[in-house]
């Protein structure tokens, strides 16, 4: 069993800074979790406290039940999968992932076989004799990831671990990390910046920023109810439309204001849960695959609307449209057989369903 | 057309004006050469001089004639200085206490430049500094405390007393070279090998100082270098023959009142510089190397 524990962990530098802000995280056995935020958010610090390579301020973090806040790395039963490979230069490809086992004084038969069975579930086989120069970026980065196999360790790190492949090589990778620990179930735990990444890998993820834990969850609910603005617009692309709103009542209807011309009426499904901000100053969100080309405008809850579009990316599959509403730029995501050009006027809809609704003083998901 | 039309002919007669890549390169290249050249001439003279003179007889250098020249070159100076027993000690000295003295500069290089490079501690910034500005102090400033430091430790005309004298030039340069070289070494090679469970005797034994060879094998060339060549400590602290290291050595024992065995001297300094040169031909690569880590991105 290797869950990993986090209660009330802190990162301070200098006394100043204050990169990560007692946060409470439980990772079960097995489980796939991946950090993700922007630069700066302490995801890579709190990969880096769990792995021992950054003292922690404060609180306490558990690996397998067994408190490790003064354990150094090497007795915490963890390997780490750097964002630059960390190959060791000088090594063979088959020294680099013996290299942790030769330490432990493992016998050289039982070297031999876990390497030789890291280099099958990696398909490196073959590039075994070769020293790291000799290899691609995604070679490398095989090479690091069999590295960490090899000594089936509790718990996995990977530290951005794709972030120097190019785009087509990364999704490649993804799919072979995500293969790797379907075959070995180790409990791991990935930092990205990329949201993408973080959603098709993941079990759950952690969404950080400033130091702090905005959201734990699966993607899928992360996707469909975040919690806060800042989980909206992070997790998506393209991000999550937000539209200054005013939420008042008209006659009996509780509408949403965004110009005297414009108001949407709230669904009937959601009254109750927004009639406490009436009359606030609110943000509605929603992802542009609810603003799409007129389809079905009796669908209730769905408002019709011309857009004068801006700019349109023909994606292949799609097309993403933008275009501004009373000052505010939207994106939307159209259907390629629709005509659309920049400087037209595009009859679309919004389906407010799927609408999320924001304080804009808390930052709060309604 | 107005006047202020181009035609191909104006265009032909401007071009010397145009800048471009190519001219600025071959002008650079020829400026290069010049200074280059100067410069080789200024320092390969005196050698090849020397060369010249220890290939001559007493009577052809006494005669003044070409010197720059030998059209019969003479090798009895440098069987005469071989085979001399003084110069046979001298070199044995010199090669003796050059030797303890590079593996005593590595071994305390290396684990001080780890130790200032790798392990951060309190005041390791500073340190890294003083030991760079111990380098700076001259050879010409130490010799007289350092005089008193050996009489008091009765060392003084004895070669072992250059093992204590030669690492105070050559230790602190090496240690320079040395956290220049882990320094470029990225973070994450340690903390992966910390991470598969290594010690930091480990960590620098088998992964930094194979990493680090080219910059080692810099370190050493000048640690032989500084010591096969210093001439001040030798005659400062030696003063009888069986003690002394070849700089000061030829000097003092060749040189008897004004009498000048000018081929025996200068056959004795071409044999005395043939082991640096024949270090500095084979290992020039990584000299540079090792001296430019760092310089650029990885």
């Amino acid at each position: 069993m290797a869950q990993v524990t986090l209660r009330k962990v802190s990162k301070s530098y200098d006394q100043h800074v204050q990169a990560v802000k007692a946060i409470d995280l439980d990772i079960a056995d097995e489980e796939f979790v991946v950090l993700v935020g922007p630069s700066g958010c302490g995801k890579t610090t709190t990969l880096r406290m769990i792995a021992g390579l950054e003292e922690i301020t404060d609180g306490e973090i558990s690996i397998g039940g067994e408190l490790v806040n003064d354990v150094p790395p090497r007795d915490r039963d963890i390997a780490m999968v750097f964002q630059n490979y960390a190959l060791y230069p000088h090594m063979t490809v088959f020294d680099n992932m013996a290299f942790g086992l030769k330490l432990r004084k493992f016998p050289r038969d039982e070297i031999k076989r876990r390497v030789d069975e890291a280099a099958r579930i990696l398909d490196i086989g073959p590039l075994l004799a070769r020293k790291p120069k000799a290899l691609s970026g995604g070679q490398r980065q095989r090479v690091a990831m069999g590295r960490a196999i090899v000594r089936h360790p509790k718990v996995f790190l990977f530290d951005e671990p794709l972030s120097n492949l190019d785009a087509k090589l990364r999704v490649q990778m993804r799919t072979e990390i995500k293969k790797v620990h379907q075959a070995v179930r180790t409990t791991t735990v990935y930092v990205t910046h990329d949201q993408v990444e973080a959603m098709t890998l993941a079990d759950r993820v952690v969404v950080m920023n400033h130091g702090v834990i905005e959201q734990v969850g699966p993607p899928q609910e992360l996707y469909h109810n975040p919690l806060t603005r800042f989980v909206a617009g992070f997790i998506g692309s393209p991000a999550m439309n937000f539209v200054p709103v005013r939420l008042e009542t008209v006659g009996n209807q509780l509408m949403l204001r965004l110009t005297d011309e414009i108001r949407l009426p709230v669904p009937a499904s959601r009254v109750d849960r927004y009639s406490p901000y009436k009359d606030h100053n609110v943000l509605l969100g929603i992802r542009p695959e609810h603003l799409t080309e007129l389809k079905d405008p009796a669908k209730p809850n769905v408002v019709r609307f011309d857009a004068r579009l801006d700019v349109t990316e023909p994606m292949g599959m799609e097309i993403m449209v933008h275009f501004r509403i009373n000052g505010t730029e939207l994106c939307g995501r159209i259907d390629p057989s629709v005509r659309a050009e920049a400087g037209e006027i595009l009859p679309m809809s919004a389906d407010l369903n799927h609408m999320h609704l924001i304080d804009a003083d808390t930052g709060r998901v309604v | 057309m107005s006047g202020a039309s181009i035609t191909a002919e104006s265009i032909g007669r401007r071009s010397w004006l145009k800048p471009s890549i190519s001219r600025e390169r071959r002008w650079a290249l020829w400026a290069s050469y010049i200074v280059l050249v100067f410069f080789a001439i200024g320092f390969l003279a005196p050698p090849y001089f020397e060369l010249v003179t220890a290939l001559k007889t007493s009577q052809q250098l006494g005669s003044g004639k070409d010197p720059w020249f030998t059209a019969h070159p003479f090798f009895g100076n440098f069987i005469g200085i071989v085979t001399n027993p003084d110069f046979q000690t001298f070199f044995l000295n010199t090669v003796k206490v050059t030797l303890i003295v590079v593996v005593l500069t590595l071994v305390m290089s290396i684990l001080a430049a780890y130790a200032l490079a790798r392990m951060r501690f309190f005041g390791s910034q500073a340190f890294a500094t003083g030991v760079f500005l111990t380098y700076l102090v001259p050879e010409s400033l130490l010799f007289i405390p350092l005089f008193k430091v050996l009489s008091f430790l009765h060392l003084i005309n004895s070669t072992w007393c250059l093992l204590l004298v030669w690492p105070t030039l050559s230790v602190p340069f090496c240690t320079w070279i040395m956290i220049g070289y882990f320094s470029s070494i990225p973070k994450e090679l340690d903390e992966a090998a910390m991470i598969d469970g290594a010690s930091h005797l480990q960590m620098l034994w088998k992964i930094f100082i194979p990493v680090a060879l080219p910059g080692i094998i810099a370190a050493t060339i000048f640690a032989f270098t500084v010591c096969w060549g210093d001439f001040l400590y030798p005659l400062a602290y030696l003063f009888t023959g069986k003690q002394m290291v070849l700089t000061a050595g030829i000097v003092s024992d060749l040189i008897h009142g004004d009498v000048l065995d000018w081929g025996h001297i200068m056959a004795a300094n071409v044999v005395a510089s043939a082991p640096p040169v024949i270090i500095y031909a084979f290992l020039m690569d990584y000299y540079i190397a090792g001296l430019t880590a760092g310089a650029t991105k990885g």
